[in-house]
């Protein structure tokens, strides 16, 4: 049973992410212990919606990534928040508007990907760049506050835990299902592990990626919309940071990088590790100079411990 | 015309297109300093593509050439220009370490995503204790290297040949190529003829490690100050310039000179948009256009090259 344990992949993660959690406390004493986690939780949730994404564009096969999900981040963010521009009463249209630019923005990714057949990473990148050169653009001019219940929403806690917290864990286990129980989800992992066998046996590998990508960038949507709220408004950077941490959850969460295997619970451990980390780094009063190696060397050292792939 | 020609042709055309529109739009560009101008800070970029360019071969990526160049210049600013030996020392130490990141990743079959991606922070992390905010001082022969100014054409132009033409020939003739290559393209039927495929990865990521220390010292000579910052978009543009000098990201299919064609396209294409007089909220959306409409057209003189 233990040993079964073990060898999930995600027991690492959550693993480091304790490891990491009861050296900060131990530092402090166990002051602070409580409002650490109610920090991590509310930050990684941002992560977490993301890292789901980029999950399943990665789980789709070899060379699939979607590195335009830090410019779509910042285009939701500001769709939603020019579209809403303080009116409670415009808030499901600036939703709305929000997750439109961002859904475009996954048709016109694949359609790079399909028509043209650029490379994932190509693409993606190509795309960001004329994504945030839109929302420059568009978001040109003043800082605009979110309305006061998305505020609200993005701030709320229950326990010490951020109602987020649970929005995304409902997010998480119905996509764990969609995984396991649709047609969908399981064309996922079979055009991941192999796309020509997933053809030969009548599955539409197309429409399988076509939504995926989609889906990678309305989660990243989602995750703009949130992000401005809880930062009470969108800036042009608000998406910089999410490139390496949506690629790096995934993969330190215990999802293959050669595709074809998803790890959901892996994403929650990775996402409260790389924010806990970052938080005993600077309990610990280490400089900026210190903080980025350490992180470095512990994203190798997970890496390295958890091991690579087995030989195919 | 057979397609692989045109294929192999597309980035040399790309690059005398967006080099005829830049003469077009600003005819004053057309001279010997205009181009010296323009190109040279694609030096420093089309080595950091030849670097990424090694570690595509073996069909792997490095997320870290970006921050690992902005490092060797602040190391060149300051430790190079105090004490040149030890300046030379820390540079081999880097370049050791980048065949030591080869080897853990071949040893323990990582993803070399994620393992450059950490590195990525380690290499961004020392150059920041080095340099916390930009400053040091470029040695002067390094200046004087960069700002040489040679007969009739313009050094960068030069330099860019020589890096091409001398990667091409070891890379591309030389028998120790064919294996470099044939790692990348089936490494199982290399291991079976009897060739370390350890050794391999090893020496091509030294090679990486190896041409982004000369990228970081070149452009060190250009910005004559360090900059843990200077970097950050090589990463995308050196990734960049390998797919649009008609490399591929798996396989062991590079190509040398179209990796330095594809860098000197980027960094025009930069110079271009600046003399369009495109507002500047569209210029990095100009330069994804661009990269868009040069593989659209790949697509297109590559279809049914090969039926899959």
């Amino acid at each position: 049973m233990i040993g079964k344990l073990l060898r999930q992949p995600w027991v690492f993660s959550f693993g480091a992410a304790i490891a990491v959690w009861l050296a900060t406390i131990a530092y402090t004493g166990g002051q602070g212990a409580g409002a650490i986690l109610t920090a991590a939780f509310s930050f990684a949730t941002f992560t977490i919606i993301v890292g789901l994404g980029q999950m399943m564009v990665i789980t789709t096969g070899p060379g699939n990534v979607d590195l335009s999900i830090p410019a779509t981040i910042t285009l939701s963010g500001v769709v939603a928040m020019k579209v809403m521009d303080e009116d409670t009463g415009r808030m499901v249209i600036g939703i709305i508007a929000a997750l439109g630019a961002a859904t475009l923005v996954g048709v016109f990714n694949y359609g790079l990907i399909r028509l043209l057949r650029i490379p994932p990473i190509i693409a993606t990148l190509s795309s960001s760049f004329l994504v945030l050169s839109a929302a420059i653009s568009y978001g040109r001019g003043i800082r605009i506050k979110p309305p006061e219940p998305l505020a609200q929403f993005a701030e709320t806690q229950v326990f010490g835990i951020p109602i987020m917290a649970f929005a995304v864990l409902a997010l998480s286990i119905a996509l764990a299902m969609v995984l396991s129980r649709t047609v969908y989800g399981r064309s996922v992992l079979a055009v991941g592990q192999n796309s020509r066998a997933a053809w030969l046996a009548g599955l539409n590998v197309d429409r399988t990626r076509f939504l995926t990508y989609v889906l990678s960038a309305l989660l990243a949507g989602v995750c703009g919309i949130l992000l401005s709220g809880f930062s009470r408004g969108a800036a042009l950077n608000m998406g910089e940071e999410f490139l390496l941490a949506s690629i790096a959850t995934v993969v330190i969460g215990g999802t293959s990088v050669a595709g074809g295997r998803a790890n959901v619970p892996g994403i929650w451990g990775a996402a409260l590790f790389m924010y806990l980390l970052v938080t005993m780094l600077n309990t610990f009063g280490a400089s900026a100079g210190i903080r980025l190696i350490l992180t470095g060397l512990m994203i190798i050292g997970v890496i390295v411990a958890a091991g690579g792939e087995e030989q195919r | 015309m057979n397609r692989r020609f045109l294929r192999q042709a597309l980035p040399f055309l790309t690059l005398a297109v967006v080099l005829a529109a830049t003469f077009y739009v600003q005819p004053r560009t057309m001279s010997y300093f205009g181009l010296n101008l323009m190109l040279q800070y694609a030096v420093p970029i089309a080595l950091a593509t030849i670097a990424q360019m090694f570690i595509i071969t073996v069909n792997d990526l490095d997320l870290s050439i970006g921050p690992f160049v902005g490092l060797v210049s602040c190391i060149g600013a300051t430790l190079l220009l105090d004490n040149p030996l030890l300046g030379i020392l820390a540079l081999l130490v880097l370049i050791a370490t980048y065949g030591a990141v080869g080897a853990l990743i071949h040893i323990r079959n990582l993803p070399s995503i994620v393992v450059t991606l950490g590195l990525s922070f380690v290499w961004l992390g020392i150059a920041v204790l080095i340099l916390p905010s930009p400053g040091g001082k470029a040695p002067v022969w390094l200046k004087a290297l960069m700002g040489v100014q040679t007969p009739w054409v313009p050094f960068p132009i030069i330099a860019a040949i020589v890096i091409g033409v001398v990667v091409h020939l070891a890379l591309m003739l030389s028998s120790y190529g064919v294996i470099a290559r044939g790692a990348g393209g089936n490494p199982k039927a290399l291991t079976r003829a009897g060739w370390s495929m350890l050794n391999t990865k090893v020496i091509m990521y030294m090679l990486a490690g190896f041409f982004g220390v000369l990228s970081g010292l070149a452009l060190l000579g250009l910005t004559t100050s360090g900059d843990a910052h200077v970097a950050d978009r090589y990463t995308l543009y050196s990734i960049a310039g390998v797919i649009l000098g008609g490399g591929e990201f798996i396989g062991g299919r590079v190509s040398p000179l179209g990796a330095v064609v594809g860098a000197l396209t980027l960094a025009l294409a930069g110079s271009f948009l600046i003399f369009l007089k495109i507002s500047p909220d569209w210029q990095i959306g100009a330069q994804g256009a661009i990269l868009i409409i040069v593989l659209a057209l790949r697509a297109l003189v590559s279809y049914g090259e090969h039926k899959r």
